[in-house]
């Protein structure tokens, strides 16, 4: 069953987005949205993380969320890709279920 | 003859008591409304003539982020309010060194001047402080 993830919390100060990346299965989306953003962000200590699962993972981040919190697209690590909110509806239809890490 | 009791002079020698208050910032600007009420308390003190410092640290270095462009999200960009503070006598902003440096920051990320503090600058600066709220 193919699910979106979604995690909604900074990785520096909560392991929602470790404990998502732990249990999402290959090929799954995972969609980084309101502080989850800051995961995305290259240059800091959680972008290996990042870097390694966007090799099994299909890893997106909301666009309006990073461009309120100063983070424009140039400082998104490689193999994220930025999605608006009509990317966000489209990324939930694809997918069979969406499971949430809060 | 009133029974309401007689107001003070409005002179400051009269509200004399000056503290040294520290604001420590340790969320980030959007996801929770702790960094707009700690902003809040600051513009607060500041109207008290209170001796004011601001410090950033853990996700909080977030907050004075450059660029920060919130129309999308539907939230106030309150970020603009600390290039204000200069206009308050609230001078001494303080960054942690190792909290920009995990998050891939540098000071030309921020938008107001600020000095930055190793942890153990850090700890002196706090530790010398009579109020300190953490939000």
């Amino acid at each position: 069953m193919s699910k979106l993830h979604t995690v909604n919390k900074s990785p520096f100060e909560r392991n929602s987005f470790d404990s998502c990346l732990k249990h999402a299965e290959d090929g799954s989306a995972v969609l980084l949205i309101e502080d989850g953003v800051y995961a995305a962000v290259s240059g800091g200590e959680v972008a290996t993380r990042i870097g390694e699962a966007a090799g099994r993972l299909k890893v997106y981040v909301l666009g309006p969320d990073l461009a309120a919190r100063g983070m424009t697209e140039d400082r998104i690590c490689d193999g994220v890709s930025v999605v608006d909110y009509g990317g966000f509806v489209d990324l939930a239809e694809a997918h069979d279920a969406v499971h949430s890490w809060m | 003859m009133s029974d309401l009791p007689e107001i003070p002079p409005d002179d400051e020698d009269e509200f004399g008591v000056v503290k040294k208050f520290c604001y420590v910032n340790r969320k980030a600007p959007y996801g929770t409304v702790y960094a707009l009420e700690s902003l809040e308390m600051v513009l607060i003190s500041a109207a008290f003539d209170q001796d004011v410092s601001v410090v950033f640290m853990d996700d909080g270095v977030y907050q004075i982020k450059k660029d920060q462009e919130t129309d999308g999200i539907g939230i106030k960009n309150f970020s603009k309010t600390f290039r204000a503070l200069e206009g308050y006598d609230v001078e001494k902003l303080y960054v942690s060194k190792e909290s920009m440096d995990e998050r891939g920051l540098t000071t030309d990320d921020f938008l107001v001047d600020v000095e930055v503090l190793d942890q153990a600058a850090m700890s002196a600066l706090l530790a010398e402080q009579e109020v300190v709220i953490t939000a």
